[in-house]
């Protein structure tokens, strides 16, 4: 078997999240490539939650509908994921929950063993991987690994529960799982490489005020906050987010913030402040279904133009989003360089899919990173903070500077910092942020700004962007398609995207929204999306789901 | 450093005889009398403004500004005072500034006890957007936007930043520069978040002038340690009834100060990849 699925499933508060990362790290320990997709609702307990560990010999950036393997914690986990059996897909779940097996599986009372070996009771979750190790012929040294790394308390305790559920399993082992040779990497979700990748990009200070799906990256900066000695400030709301962030910006730190569409929303008058004012940002937005609060814990590919327009007033919106593990790592680190040059908002563009998706990331394919430099100034003559300089980048300086007094200013104002009405010098403020615009556009042409995969010799492209790279990009292999996707979605790198459709004569977009928000966006640089499939039920695409859709429109 | 070495060439644009002169000739003397006395040198003081009449006196005042939006001036006071503690923060904020748009910001700011600094130009009337209620102005006051009278009474700020958690709150009025300027020094100089509510009196929109001088009076025999003493001059005014009017320092305490657990940046990582291989190392 070159690749397996494992679904565990039960309700919030089981424990199901930490269980799909345990058979990560199992996969990963056997070579396997890791994708992880996490589906729950928005409640703290009940519901169903279930994750979706695929595992494969080569790189994967999407799950697939059937699994070989259902893991049942309750009763909902077999119910309401029959129909993802295969013939030979084996069912394992807690008979101490399950009292009315609605197929053939292997029911073993993992409360039961949990009472017996003294551990609490979520350790349910830790027989039911005991089992499954078991059945899929994993090494109980493995196990035990793994679990003494990965379980933070009662570790005796929860081995046993481990071992039990794995003893009961015996007699009855399943497909086995064969050891594979992909590099053994860590498995991340794509929130901390997008935390990490900001790391790298030199960042001093993250603030943000709790939103899914953006959480993850506050919760990880705050862990690693003194190891990589920067400051995590969770303030009273998004407002404050944006523009305390700008007070960092002007004392000359790094700092990037994040949040989802309805914070995003607060954040508007921010984003117009740090154009006018042209404070360096980076702002994490990572989309979920709205309007509104819309569907909180699912995903969406909704606020593309939201982001591309948020702020009243013109000046350069930087819109970068990184489509899987690596361009995660590396965007991010990316932007801050970009932000800082330009003394522009950046805006990172997640969603709930790349956000809390967990991966393989080989961060020795993550290693381009331009060395992005901002101008700061020699210390020559008068400083002014908004000084014509080339490409409208005024030289920075950042206080106490003797001999400089930096002055910004959410006014039209004049090169100084002081406040104008002066008709001429309105414009000169203008077209400086135009010219800063035009140069950004330049350099993003310069950069892998739009990346293909699949057949490059194709006459047929799906267009994606953001998390829909790793489903296009694998059904583009295995169909022999093109894939282009532009990484940086605003300035849009029109010369780059030209170049990676020539010879393409049909193009179908894939997007998670309802309006087609690529196909609209290239519309207005002169390039056509022939199809669009859309997919707006909060769920991402499966392979499954893309390569039915693709038939649908004659591909 | 003398105060004339602060101004700029900006033209002056406020109503002749508008409180804000008072505020501008007061904290000038005390920047240039702070840096003279290498106690803080004048590169280490950012003003931040936010959106109205009071706002302009960041063109005003040559030192470091950032001249912010409307009701946004605490937040980003409080992002420079974190990213380097060593700058001595100043707010100047209008009442509808801070007390309407703002209002959040100023109660999370003196819940932190962050160490800044927030003069409030208070005139009790919208001057810029001409001549509304604001959430100090009296009931019964007649704005464009309440002809017929407000109906709601006003929010007394101090006894709001003093139930907050601020660690200094003080009250000026635009006549009587002396106790200005002392009031505002003592306010710079106190580690902790300082907050001081200026009666400014907007001559175009609401001349309260004759009715201040009649009511005001320094607080004197006050020990702003004294924490119930300090309560009950706050309560002796209500921005509503007739007065008499304190004015001073009415509450000060020391206390720990937002931020002071934060590392310094200077531990910097030098090999920052080298950081993040052994992070990603806990995830294999």
């Amino acid at each position: 078997m070159d690749e397996s699925s494992v679904l565990i499933g039960g309700k919030a508060g089981d424990g199901i999240t930490e269980a799909g990362m345990i058979i990560a790290r199992l996969f990963n320990k056997l070579g396997y490539c890791l994708y992880q997709y996490l589906d729950y609702p928005s409640l703290i307990r009940g519901g169903h939650n279930f994750a979706i560990i695929r595992a494969a010999e080569k790189k994967v950036g999407a799950h697939r509908d059937e699994v070989d393997y259902l893991l049942a914690l309750n009763q909902d986990a077999i119910d309401l994921h029959k129909w993802r059996l295969k013939e030979n897909s084996i069912v394992i779940y807690d008979s101490d929950e399950v009292k009315s097996p609605s197929m053939e599986g292997i029911g073993l009372p993992f409360k039961t063993f949990a009472e017996e070996a003294k551990a609490p009771k979520i350790a349910r979750n830790v027989g039911l991987i005991g089992a499954f190790a078991g059945a899929a012929g994993i090494e109980e040294e493995v196990v035990e690994e793994v679990l003494r790394k990965e379980v933070p308390k009662s570790v005796d305790e929860n081995l046993e529960v481990a071992r039990r559920g794995r003893q009961g399993i015996e007699g009855r082992e399943g497909m086995k799982v064969e050891r594979r040779s992909y590099p053994c990497c860590p498995v991340v979700t794509g929130n901390e490489l997008l935390a990490l990748g900001l790391l790298r990009g030199g960042l001093d200070a993250y603030v943000a005020y709790p939103m899914t799906p953006s959480s993850g990256i506050l919760h990880f900066l705050a862990k690693v906050a003194d190891e990589f000695s920067i400051k995590v400030v969770h303030p009273e709301n998004e407002i404050a987010v944006i523009l305390m962030a700008q007070g960092f910006a002007y004392a000359g730190k790094k700092v990037a913030l994040g949040t989802s569409g309805g914070g995003f929303c607060l954040m508007a008058e921010g984003m117009s402040l740090a154009g006018m004012a042209e404070m360096p940002l980076v702002v994490v937005l990572s989309q979920r279904p709205g309007p509104s609060t819309g569907v909180p814990t699912y995903t969406a590919q909704s606020d593309l133009h939201f982001a591309m327009n948020a702020g009243q007033g013109e000046f350069p919106h930087l819109v970068v989003a990184p489509g899987d593990a690596e361009q995660a790592f590396c965007w991010s680190a990316t932007i801050v360089g970009l932000a800082w040059k330009y003394q522009i908002p950046g805006i990172l563009l997640s969603d709930k899919t790349l956000s809390e998706t967990a991966y393989s990331f080989n961060i020795e394919e993550a290693r381009d990173v331009p060395d992005i430099k901002p101008v700061i100034w020699d210390g020559g003559g008068e400083y002014e903070r908004y000084a014509p300089g080339d490409d409208g980048i005024s030289p920075l300086a950042f206080p106490p500077r003797p001999g400089a007094v930096v002055k910004a200013n959410s006014y039209s104002h004049l090169a100084s910092g002081i406040t104008t009405e002066d008709p001429r010098e309105i414009e000169t403020v203008q077209d400086k942020l135009l010219r800063k615009e035009e140069g950004l556009r330049r350099e993003v042409e310069r950069l892998a700004s739009v990346r293909t995969y699949g057949d490059g010799g194709s006459s047929t492209a799906l267009l994606c962007w953001g998390s829909n790279k790793g489903v296009s990009a694998e059904l583009g292999e295995e169909l022999g398609l093109r894939v282009v996707q532009p990484v940086v979605l605003n300035p849009f790198p029109a010369n780059r995207f030209r170049e990676a459709l020539r010879g393409v004569d049909r193009t179908v977009s894939v997007e998670t929204n309802s309006t087609g928000q690529l196909a609209r966006l290239i519309r207005y640089h002169g390039f056509e999306a022939d199809d669009s499939i859309l997919k707006y039920d909060g769920r991402p695409f499966s392979v499954d789901d893309l390569e039915s859709r693709l038939k649908e429109v004659a591909i | 450093m003398k105060p004339q070495d602060l101004a700029t060439g900006a033209e002056n644009t406020w109503c002749p005889g508008c409180g804000n002169f008072a505020i501008l000739n007061a904290i000038k003397p005390v920047l240039a009398d702070l840096d003279e006395e290498g106690l803080i040198p004048v590169e280490n003081v950012v003003m931040v403004s936010g959106i109205g009449c009071h706002a302009k006196i960041a063109d005003y005042v040559n030192a470091n500004s950032f001249y912010a939006v409307h009701g946004r001036t605490i937040p980003v006071a409080t992002g420079i005072k974190l990213a380097n503690p060593d700058l001595t923060v100043i707010c100047f904020a209008g009442d509808g500034d801070a007390y309407a748009e703002g209002l959040d910001h100023l109660i999370f700011a003196a819940k932190r006890n962050v160490d800044i600094t927030t003069i409030i130009h208070d005139n009790r009337v919208y001057g810029l957007t001409t001549g509304q209620y604001t959430p100090t102005s009296p009931s019964g006051f007649k704005g464009r936007s309440t002809p017929s009278g407000l109906e709601v009474p006003p929010i007394n700020p101090l006894e709001i930043v003093f139930a907050s958690g601020g660690t200094f709150v003080g009250r000026g009025y635009s006549h009587g520069i002396d106790l200005l300027k002392d009031i505002f020094r003592s306010a710079i100089l106190h580690r902790g978040f300082s907050f001081v509510d200026v009666l400014q009196v907007c001559v175009t929109f609401f001349n309260m002038y004759d009715y201040y001088n009649q009511r005001v009076y320094p607080l004197e025999d006050h020990d702003p340690l004294d924490r119930a003493r300090a309560q009950e001059e706050m309560k002796e005014w209500d921005y509503n009834s007739d007065g008499p009017i304190p004015l001073g320092v009415f509450f000060k305490k020391d206390a720990a100060t937002f931020g002071d657990n934060f590392k310094k940046f200077n531990s910097r990582k030098t090999d920052l990849e080298a950081s993040i291989r052994k992070t990603l190392e806990g995830y294999i």
